[in-house]
């Protein structure tokens, strides 16, 4: 019998919305020109909240700024210890990084390894200038040192406890979701 | 995605036959993926850092044996080839012993090509490590069958398909030495294609519309009528000189497709061809050459990436063992 799970709403669907409106507004209230930006969404959670984020600063600033989405299942480091891997995603960036500023987007930011292979994958597309990172929620429990730019929410999970971000195609919110056995 | 996910359990790759629907789209969907990695100006990956391929080949081969070198490359395998012509083959060793030494070097990955129809299922019921076939005998040459698949797929809605299911695939010449024929025959029927098997009576195999499902067609204009891909196989060197045709020029008459005899198959028909060809035989140089028609350099390129796809879910991708 498959494991059933036990879902706790932390974020609600207007909520996630917020909280992704206060991440582009606080971007580009940190000042700097836009005019290098590329935004980066790691599939799949990282790349509903990029495409929500892009959205957003799209309306704010006047520059056009690009997109890309990430797929980063070939340079995860864990091939041998878990599986069944997803069924891998599609990497779609047709703009060129060098030089650029890009924001890197996750939904959920827990050991830090997603970002790891995110990075390493970013670099064999090009040398940005610089890489921040957003995330919409960071859960601690990191085993790198790697740390976010831009948080929209800080949660400490239970013990046993996972965050997801959930989409159902129209609307996404954000659960605290706890497996039983 | 059409699959539900990641649904690859085997161990091996032997062939097409005994694959579900959902184990193609799985393979076919990482190809897809991966097919990114080789557009790139950095064309590699570290997924595969670490692993070891080694490719046994007990017949010539330049292309399949390069392709399946540069995939495991590009995901980061170390990769090793063993040709038989400077291995201990020449000095009597058995595929068993020579087999048995391989394993002794650990590797993840054996990807072996043999005259001989079958002997992949003997070697994996007595070695460790996975096998890819890269052609045994007339039997199988799945990744030659899945790369074609997934040309045909990427072709589907200029052919009116949205799925495979009642496509018209003629697949025409020497079918009885064709492991390429039964490989794609398998793979299509089980995606729900219609298969005609198109040759002369003494390049069919002996009931092959009972044993692939498929009709047999002896005339080239019968067998293209209306057919939406049209997948032309190779003429064997030496084939051509022995008692299954009166001479290569005959062949070609009535078995080469030409501009003309295309005008046969459906409006939009692809023209495919496993490689190398014989231009003038099998194929006429204005049909495979026409960008319109022929999709055979697109086959190259896919190749590549099925067989990255094929090395990666073997490697470990793949659901649990």
């Amino acid at each position: 019998m498959p494991p059933t799970f036990e879902d706790k709403l932390l974020l609600s669907s207007p909520d996630t919305l917020a909280l992704i409106d206060t991440l582009a507004a606080r971007l580009c209230a940190g000042g700097g020109e836009a005019d290098n930006w590329v935004v980066i969404g790691i599939r799949r959670g990282g790349a509903l909240v990029a495409q929500r984020l892009w959205e957003r600063l799209s309306q704010r600033l006047v520059q056009r700024i690009p997109i890309g989405f990430l797929d980063i299942t070939f340079y995860r480091d864990d091939l041998d210890t878990i599986g069944p891997n997803p069924v891998v995603g599609a990497t779609d960036l047709r703009m060129d990084i060098d030089d650029k500023r890009i924001i890197l987007v996750d939904d959920v930011l827990f050991s830090g390894r997603t970002i790891r292979a995110a990075m390493n994958a970013l670099f064999d597309y090009g040398r940005p200038e610089r890489v921040d990172l957003l995330v919409l929620v960071d859960r601690g429990g990191r085993q790198l040192p790697i740390q976010p730019d831009h948080v929209g929410l800080v949660v400490q999970p239970e013990e046993g406890e996972f965050i997801k971000l959930l989409d159902t195609g129209e609307e996404m919110h954000v659960v605290r979701r706890k497996i039983r056995e | 995605m059409r699959s539900a996910g990641n649904l690859w359990t085997r161990k091996h790759l032997l062939g097409m036959a005994g694959l579900a629907p959902e184990e193609i789209d799985t393979l076919l969907d990482t190809a897809v993926s991966l097919r990114e990695v080789n557009r790139r100006d950095i064309k590699k990956v570290p997924t595969l850092r670490g692993k070891t391929v080694i490719n046994l080949f007990y017949e010539n081969s330049t292309r399949t044996r390069t392709s399946f070198e540069l995939a495991g490359k590009r995901m980061s395998a170390d990769v090793v080839n063993m040709s038989v012509a400077s291995s201990s083959v020449k000095k009597g060793e058995t595929l068993l012993d020579t087999l048995a030494n391989l394993q002794a070097m650990n590797p993840d990955v054996v990807v072996i090509r043999h005259p001989e129809s079958g002997v992949l299922e003997f070697l994996a019921n007595n070695l460790d490590a996975a096998l890819v076939n890269a052609g045994d005998g007339r039997h199988e040459h799945p990744t030659q069958g899945l790369l074609d698949l997934l040309t045909i797929q990427d072709h589907l809605p200029l052919l009116g398909q949205k799925s495979f299911a009642g496509l018209v695939v003629a697949i025409c010449g020497d079918v009885l030495h064709s492991r390429v024929a039964r490989s794609n025959a398998i793979g299509l029927k089980t995606l729900g294609a219609t298969v005609r098997f198109v040759g002369p009576a003494t390049l069919m195999p002996a009931q092959a519309a009972e044993a692939f499902g498929v009709t047999v067609h002896h005339r080239l204009e019968e067998g293209l009528a209306g057919a939406q891909v049209v997948m032309m196989l190779r003429l064997q060197n030496e084939r051509m000189n022995s008692s299954y045709l009166p001479s290569v020029r005959e062949y070609a008459a009535f078995w080469g497709l030409n501009r003309a005899r295309l005008k046969l198959a459906d409006p939009n028909a692809i023209v495919m061809h496993p490689g190398p060809i014989n231009r003038g035989v099998e194929i006429a140089s204005e049909v495979a050459d026409d960008p319109e028609r022929s999709v055979i350099l697109e086959q190259v390129a896919n190749g590549l990436a099925v067989r990255m796809a094929v090395l990666y879910l073997l490697c470990g991708a793949g659901v649990r063992r």
